[in-house]
């Protein structure tokens, strides 16, 4: 199946309004088709809504949708070749699992053979094989989520749309099912359009990712991108960690007074005196407080001459113990000018 | 797992069966949904119900024509003055006052029972407890006022026991008593106030059971803290806590009495209740206003009695 | 100072109170067995107790009596359509108020309950009277139009009580899948349904079966079971086959509601995920 130059979903100045409250606001949109695309965003941000006005369960009070280049903004959800896993699992609690996964087929009036067949093949998928029997209840959460997963995908759509999948899951379970499902998706091909509050997921998975915030898209682009070169303080806080350095201290370390951040990982943490290089910038600190986090360190450094900057660092060679007795430690704090990323625009 | 293209499966080369369309035809308009779920119930209560309730109001206002035994429809207050005449008075002052005393009786009756049912047993005796006085809501209300018909003729099982207990003297001398008594205890007032008690207690057992449920035991428990003895503690923190579940208990009861005819026909003499009144007036006579002015009655005293109720505070709890 | 330890002494009831415990209780229950008593009886014309001899000729006697089949028949099918159209009416009331935002949604649970709430002689007399201004005359529909009233709100609330337990995503995914709204509701609404209707079906049943007051006003002449035996409570010869008659109205209408009640009991203890 080659790869469609429609897009898969556009959204062409799409609105919807609860009343006065302005869920989503004149959203422009394209997703491509075969992409993991994922909508990140706080809650109230409008990425669930839009996810739900692609599947059909919500009208846009203005504007229009496009499916692979079909007007579908008045199709109710059964006429679009969308699937929809939900946040959670929606299963039907008097069918069984091998039931639930065949439903979209039986609907469809398939016939029994085929059915089954596919059946077996998506329960090999989800690697859940000889579950057909069990009732939900039966099963674990990543039990039940795998079947909402197969019970989409069994009816082959071009399009899949995922309403935070993982969030009932424990941090483990959530990590090697993040994996599972990317590699479902590049296996199967179809497009996977994934919402989700966890930065951490949506650079794990995507291909690409909006960040949405009060209805709007604020930024759209690869996870690298979106990381490295943050649009906003709002995208610069809501993806990674980040300082947000501005004023007095923007002048005194760049030479002017313009907004810019800079990530955490980047400052190096030396000995105070150390040789300013050219290409750096530099500050003197001490050590104010530190989280150790097992794999690193987190440090909060209070500047010289005021505001903080938080610091991370490895621990290669820092135990616990070494990390916990910092406390008050003057430190020169250093990175590469080069890493210091301009921050225009509102929030 | 790439062979299958989607177009297979798309469906899309079907029309759509009409069932589809019609069901796409409401989705998109929640509205008209609304109204199709809504519609007929809303319809019937308000046509049926609320329309007959209206015409009872109205009824009220027309006046039979003893002439011609017609109801004229015309406006008028002479039915309702009708009410005043002293055997009409009687009638509401003997319904009302019975259903004063059942109150008072069942209350009585229902508070241990309740009482012991919340503070002192078991979760198992209680759930069977509480089965317990349900049951008797499920059997036929009316087979349970006939039971007493056989328990209380003359020589049924209950002048049995007084005969037995040698009580026949108070029995008769309780009989032989103006306004109360009767030829038998099966066709007086007595028995009339015994059958009410006896339907009517679960309908107050249950809110009372459902007031004191609501009672922490902590709270019983600080005020003996503070040295109050138990009888003092029933008194101060108990009963008042209890008497929302009272109060909702004897609306039922008030209610139930005002209106019922059943057991007063069964188990009565000549002297009417409201509820024989409004049902003979309708009957024979067709003196369908003089009988929709008689429900009012009823239905003023409950209202002026959940007002009062709800200034007491019996809302409050529910 | 009282001692403490006096007042939290009492965590045992006192004699007094469990044996006016027990007396309330054996008074609820007494009178029923005393009919079940009486339906044996040889004597034919008075309740003496001790009943002079037990027999079961009388419930041969009552089964062969024309009149109380005829009531029977009318009860059965008035409760059986009342019954029907309390299921009709009341899902379409708890799916409406379940799913949609309008005006006056709270008003209508109180709406629905005025029939039950409101002492029965008031819904009796009202239709009678209704009956009366419309000229319409008295018949098997007027018998079932009363009940449906006040029948329609035991279905309501078991509906709705079901509903409210109802993942509405559910239905989304339904949807999702490729199902229409009607054959979402056939496979995936109905079944989540079926126990509540089942128990709304029963209570209705029962309470329209055993219904005397507002039947009273609604039926002219026609005579359902209780109003035949309402009709029978004055009359001496027939008191033996009224004490079976009586007994088997106990069996009819306790019985749906022990099986209604064990229906909620078992859903709300249940498997739903």
């Amino acid at each position: 199946m080659g790869v469609s130059p429609l897009p898969a979903v556009r959204f062409d100045l799409i609105s919807r309004y609860f009343g006065e409250v302005k869920a989503v606001d004149q959203l422009d949109l394209e997703i491509l088709d075969g992409e993991f695309f994922t909508m990140l965003g706080p809650s109230g941000s409008g990425k669930t809504t839009c996810l739900r006005m692609i599947a059909g369960f919500d009208r846009p009070t203005s504007g229009r949708i496009w499916l692979y280049g079909k007007d579908v903004t008045d199709l109710p959800p059964y006429d679009r070749e969308v699937n929809t896993v939900f946040q959670d699992y929606a299963l039907f609690p008097h069918m069984t699992v091998g039931e639930n996964i065949a439903y979209g087929l039986m609907i469809r009036k398939v016939p029994k053979a085929e059915r089954l067949e596919r059946l077996a093949e998506m329960l090999d998928l989800v690697r859940l094989p000889g579950m057909a029997e069990r009732k939900p209840n039966q099963l674990s959460g990543g039990q039940r989520q795998r079947v909402a997963l197969a019970r989409a995908l069994i009816n082959h759509p071009r399009l899949l749309l995922l309403d935070e999948p993982l969030g009932a899951l424990d941090l483990k379970l959530r990590q090697q099912m993040q994996l599972e499902l990317k590699s479902i998706q590049q296996r199967v091909g179809i497009t996977f359009i994934y919402v989700t509050h966890d930065q951490e997921e949506a650079l794990t998975m995507s291909d690409r990712l909006a960040v949405f915030n009060h209805g709007k898209i604020e930024q759209l682009g690869t996870p690298a991108e979106i990381y490295e070169h943050p649009i906003s303080p709002f995208v610069a806080g809501f993806v990674g960690t980040s300082n947000l350095v501005s004023g007095e201290l923007a002048t005194k370390l760049i030479g002017s007074a313009e907004m810019f951040s800079i990530r955490p990982e980047k400052i190096h943490i030396m000995p105070p005196g150390t040789e300013v290089k050219e290409g750096e910038c530099a500050v003197d600190a001490s050590v104010r407080d530190m989280v150790y986090l097992g794999l690193y360190t987190r440090y909060l450094m209070e500047l010289e001459g005021g505001g903080d900057l938080v610091v991370v660092q490895q621990n290669l060679n820092t135990t616990s113990m070494d990390a916990l007795s910092v406390r008050g430690h003057p430190v020169r704090l250093i990175w590469q000018r080069i890493h210091n990323r301009r921050v225009s625009g509102s929030s | 797992m790439q062979n299958n293209t989607p177009a297979s499966t798309s469906g899309q080369s079907k029309p759509p069966s009409p069932g589809s369309r019609f069901s796409t035809y409401i989705y998109q308009r929640p509205s008209l949904f609304l109204l199709l779920l809504l519609g007929l119930p809303l319809l019937w209560m308000g046509v049926v119900y609320l329309g007959s309730l209206i015409t009872l109001l109205v009824n009220s206002f027309y006046y039979l024509d003893d002439f011609s035994g017609l109801v004229v429809r015309q406006f008028t207050l002479a039915t309702y003055l009708n009410l005043f005449t002293p055997a009409n008075l009687d009638i509401v002052r003997r319904t009302a006052g019975m259903a004063f005393a059942v109150t008072i009786a069942t209350a009585i009756v229902a508070f241990p029972l309740a009482y012991y049912t919340t503070r002192y047993a078991s979760p198992r005796l209680k759930g069977f407890l509480y089965l317990a006085v349900l049951l008797p809501l499920w059997s036929s209300y009316l087979v349970r006022v006939y039971s007493w018909k056989l328990i209380l003729a003359k020589e049924g099982i209950f002048s049995w026991l007084i005969a037995q207990l040698g009580l026949d003297g108070a029995l008769n001398f309780m009989l032989r008593l103006p306004g109360i008594g009767g030829s038998s205890l099966s066709l007086s007032p007595i028995g009339i106030f015994l059958v009410f008690v006896y339907v009517w207690l679960p309908y107050m057992i249950l809110p009372i059971m459902a007031a004191l449920e609501r009672v922490p035991k902590s709270v019983l428990e600080a005020s003996g803290d503070l040295g109050a003895h138990p009888r003092q503690t029933f008194r101060h923190v108990t009963l008042p806590l209890a008497m929302p579940g009272v109060i909702a208990g004897s609306i039922f009861t008030f209610s139930l009495t005002l209106g019922d005819f059943i057991v007063p026909a069964s188990l009565g003499n000549s002297s009417f209740f409201i509820g024989q009144a409004v049902l003979s007036h309708q009957g024979t006579s067709g003196n369908i206003p003089l009988a929709a002015a008689f429900t009012m009655i009823p239905i003023v005293i409950m209202i002026i009695y959940l007002l009062v109720a709800r200034k007491l505070g019996a809302f409050d709890a529910l | 100072m009282p001692s403490k330890s006096t007042a939290q002494h009492n965590d045992r009831a006192s004699l007094w109170l469990k044996l006016a415990a027990a007396g309330a209780l054996l008074f609820l229950h007494i009178p029923v067995w005393i009919i079940l008593l009486y339906a044996f009886t040889t004597d034919e014309a008075t309740y003496s107790f001790p009943p002079p001899g037990l027999t079961t000729k009388w419930f041969g006697v009552a089964w062969a009596r024309q009149d109380f089949w005829q009531a029977f028949s009318l009860s059965l099918r008035v409760a059986l359509i009342a019954t029907l159209l309390a299921l009709i009416l009341g899902t379409l009331a708890a799916a409406a108020v379940y799913r949609g935002r309008f005006f006056g949604r709270e008003s209508i649970s109180f709406l629905l309950i005025l029939p039950l709430a409101l002492p029965g002689i008031v819904t009796g007399i009202a239709l009678r009277s209704a009956l009366g201004l419309t000229n319409i005359p008295f018949s098997f529909w007027t018998i079932v139009i009363g009940h449906a009233t006040f029948c329609v709100v035991v279905v309501y609330n078991n509906v709705l009580a079901r509903f409210r337990r109802f993942g509405h995503s559910q239905i989304e995914a339904s949807m999702d899948l490729g199902a229409n709204g009607f054959q979402t509701f056939r496979h995936i609404v109905l079944p989540h349904l079926a126990t509540a209707l089942l128990a709304g079906g029963m209570l209705a049943f029962a309470l329209s079966f055993d219904e005397v007051i507002v039947t009273t006003f609604t039926s002219g002449q026609q005579a359902t079971l209780p109003i035949w035996i309402f009709s029978q409570l004055t009359r001496p010869r027939d008191r033996p086959v009224t004490n079976v008659v009586a007994v088997f109205v106990v069996l009819i209408t306790f019985i749906p509601i022990l099986l209604a009640h064990r229906m909620t009991q078992q859903s709300s203890a249940g498997t739903e995920s």
